[in-house]
């Protein structure tokens, strides 16, 4: 299969369904690569494996529990620690 | 060459270690502003007894032994203002015990031995250690993309790479991430 049919055909290698699936985790893929995705995941026991731990790891970096402080703030903390270097 | 032991660097100690600190400190105190104060105060005393780092322990469990210092004193000012509110009421007629009571009921503030211990590791903190494990970049950027919520064009635009690359570098991130938090959360 050349790489310009692999590309429009429905049946995708496993990088690319990895990167649909990354994409899929920020809601950033396309109907098509999703079906494509699913497609691939139907044969392909690695990327399923793959897809479930990718889906896991974002709902636990959803959980409101991991914070972290935002770039404004810590800008401000670097300002006065290096004021208080100067010091 | 000797062995490179492990160095300080307070410039880089908010990019570096303010997450981990602040996730640390905000399971213990329950306070967003109080928690950020903590960690910056943090920061200052490590910067103040910089000289008594002899790289034994890496920055991190170092800087981790000075915030607990501090955790334990902020309790101990709120302790001792409700004491000092509330200690005008007699809860016992005995004079002997007159007063203890307020000290006598304050629990732990908090778990003495979850201390580096990774089993009982919070979540939040969880992360952040894994996040800190994966190389500087691809770090940073997981961290904007995923927790941040950074869309890919002002990350692209920020770190001057190309979609493709920024989505190589996420999927690299996020493998090293699923293994990390593998044993522990999944």
């Amino acid at each position: 299969m050349s790489k310009e049919e692999n590309k429009n055909g429905i049946f995708v290698s496993c990088s690319d369904a990895n990167h649909f699936c990354d994409k899929n985790q920020y809601k950033e893929a396309t109907f098509w690569e999703k079906v494509k995705l699913n497609i691939h995941l139907i044969y392909c026991k690695a990327c399923r494996k793959y897809s479930a731990n990718n889906g896991k790891l974002t709902k636990l970096v959803k959980d409101p529990k991991v914070i972290s402080i935002n770039q404004y703030e810590k800008n401000a903390m670097k300002e006065r620690l290096k004021q208080k270097m100067n010091e | 060459m000797t062995m490179p032991t492990n160095t300080i660097d307070p410039n880089a100690w908010v990019d570096k270690y303010s997450d981990y600190l602040f996730n640390y400190t905000i399971v213990r105190v329950d306070d967003k502003e109080i928690a950020q104060d903590l960690v910056q105060e943090t920061f200052f005393a490590g910067l103040k007894s910089m000289k008594n780092f002899k790289g034994e322990a890496s920055e991190r469990t170092w800087l981790i032994s000075i915030l607990k210092r501090k955790i334990i004193d902020h309790y101990r000012k709120i302790n001792s203002n409700k004491g000092k509110a509330e200690v005008r009421i007699n809860y016992s007629t005995d004079s002997e015990t007159e007063g203890d009571w307020l000290e006598e009921r304050v629990a732990d503030p908090f778990d003495k031995n979850a201390e580096g211990d990774i089993e009982n590791e919070e979540l939040g903190l969880a992360i952040h250690n894994c996040m800190d494990k994966l190389p500087e970049k691809q770090s940073l950027i997981f961290k904007m993309k995923t927790i941040q919520g950074f869309d890919t064009e002002a990350i692209c635009n920020e770190f001057d790479i190309t979609a493709s690359n920024l989505w190589v570098i996420i999927h690299r991130a996020r493998t090293a991430m699923a293994e990390c938090l593998e044993k522990n959360w999944f």
